[in-house]
């Protein structure tokens, strides 16, 4: 009796409105007067185990029929479906006494990891978030199926329902952040890739290093053309490092202030910088900020830097006239 | 109390910094080059930092106040082999080091300082400088 009172405030706390009707139909229920027992894991749990197999039939077909173009094949959904539901059937029986939709107990962390897995890998594969949500949800038909036939009475059924509906909406939404967290982390690596792979640093020549820049530069892109440009001027021993700029689509006080630092850095290390690809629009933005760019030398083209590079390195870039090529021939 | 050597090339001083720069022990560097700069009428010093991993504010200073008082007593400064990662930590500070002349490595110092001095002082052109006997001072 106790029990039964409890529980009757918990749901008047808990939920919104129409439970008014329930609490009064269960008050005037002669059978809750009896004690008789109510929805509990144990019985939630005594129906996930004595029908498990019949469970997972339906479930699997329900899956099939809602199931689009998902790729997954027939062997592992039934492998995947069978494991959550032993998993739910121990996470019920762990937890407590009553059915809770809070599943980030104790008794759930093996259901959680399971779920997390296969949100991964389904996420790997391409599936959206409600396709991996939906196959949460589609256990809700074959197992209401399965309460509407074990438990005849009307007050236990919606009580049942709507633990249960409570529950696997937790758990439908832990699929789906799960898959959200597999998705950024994805997003996350791509971006450290794509920031790893947009600052190669050339050997043009003896001596003579290239740091072409394409897309724009911020503080953290920066940090990392500036580690790899100095690790390759040690690496190579090159004393100039020409900075192409023809990549970068706006250039800001910021982005010039970056630029600036990397030369200078290199300065300290006792290796000249030259700031090549500067296009008309930029050579206006710049002055109009009123950036200082010192004593760096900058050129308008790639061409031009490496021929000051060329001369500074004491090379020289003689055309072969007709005559002398007549001669050798 | 260690200190770090000042070996003498010629018209060179020789400075290599192979332990952790504390704050005494380039105080200590700043007196004893100073010093030795003006005994042996050094033209140049060239202070080799490759084994140096760590600086901080003071010492990148302390790097400028010594080329500045070299200058003064009409020595070229020469700073080799500095680390990117000292580079970087430098630029972060604020501290770009301007008026001192840096190189790659003691080889590329060398030339540098030979050919400024060349420059400064035209009747040293005929002869290359040569180390003295015992090349520590």
């Amino acid at each position: 009796m106790v029990r039964a009172s409890l529980y009757v405030w918990y749901h008047a706390d808990n939920c919104g409105p129409g439970y008014g009707i329930k609490i009064l139909l269960r008050d005037f229920s002669p059978k809750a007067k009896k004690g008789r027992p109510i929805v509990t894991n144990s019985a939630l749990s005594a129906i996930l185990r004595n029908n498990e197999s019949a469970l997972l039939n339906a479930w699997l077909s329900e899956q099939k029929s809602i199931r689009n173009r998902s790729s997954i094949s027939d062997a592992e959904l039934q492998q995947q479906s069978r494991e959550f539901l032993q998993l739910l059937q121990q996470a019920v029986t762990e937890s407590g006494d009553l059915v809770r939709g809070d599943i980030e107990t104790n008794a759930y962390r093996g259901l959680r990891r399971f779920l997390e897995e296969i949100t991964a890998s389904r996420t790997q594969q391409g599936a959206s978030p409600s396709e991996t949500a939906r196959f949460v949800f589609s256990f809700k038909t074959p197992l209401f199926a399965e309460i509407r036939s074990k438990m005849p009475d009307s007050v236990q059924q919606i009580e049942a329902f709507t633990d249960i509906t409570s529950l696997l909406d937790n758990l439908g939404l832990f699929v789906t952040e799960a898959h959200q967290k597999a998705r950024e982390s994805v997003i996350l690596r791509q971006q450290e890739e794509m920031l790893e792979l947009s600052t190669p640093v050339v050997k043009l020549w003896d001596g003579v290093l290239a740091l072409p820049i394409i897309g724009t530069l911020d503080s953290s892109r920066t940090q990392t053309i500036m580690e790899s440009l100095l690790e390759r001027i040690v690496e190579t021993g090159s004393e100039i490092a020409i900075i192409d700029i023809t990549g970068v689509p706006t250039v800001d006080t910021l982005t010039a202030q970056h630029l600036l630092k990397t030369v200078t850095a290199a300065r300290l290390m006792g290796a000249e910088c030259i700031i090549s690809g500067i296009r008309p629009q930029i050579a206006q933005t710049i002055v109009h900020l009123g950036v200082e760019l010192g004593d760096v030398i900058t050129k308008a083209s790639l061409a031009d830097a490496f021929r000051i590079a060329l001369q500074r390195s004491n090379y020289a870039i003689v055309k072969r006239t007709a005559t002398s090529s007549a001669a050798r021939a | 109390m260690d200190r770090i050597p000042i070996l003498r090339m010629g018209d060179f001083l020789l400075i290599t910094v192979q332990v952790d720069m504390h704050d005494r022990l380039a105080i200590s560097l700043q007196d004893d080059l100073t010093e030795q700069i003006v005994r042996y009428n050094a033209r140049g010093v060239l202070i080799d930092i490759s084994s140096l991993d760590v600086v901080d504010s003071f010492i990148g200073r302390m790097l400028g106040n010594i080329a500045a008082m070299s200058r003064v007593l009409d020595a070229q400064t020469v700073v080799v082999g500095m680390q990117p990662a000292v580079a970087i930590t430098l630029v972060e500070l604020g501290l770009s080091l301007p008026g001192i002349r840096t190189a790659l490595n003691v080889e590329r110092g060398m030339q540098i300082l030979r050919a400024e001095t060349a420059r400064n002082n035209p009747e040293l052109l005929e002869e290359e400088p040569v180390a003295g006997p015992d090349g520590m001072v």
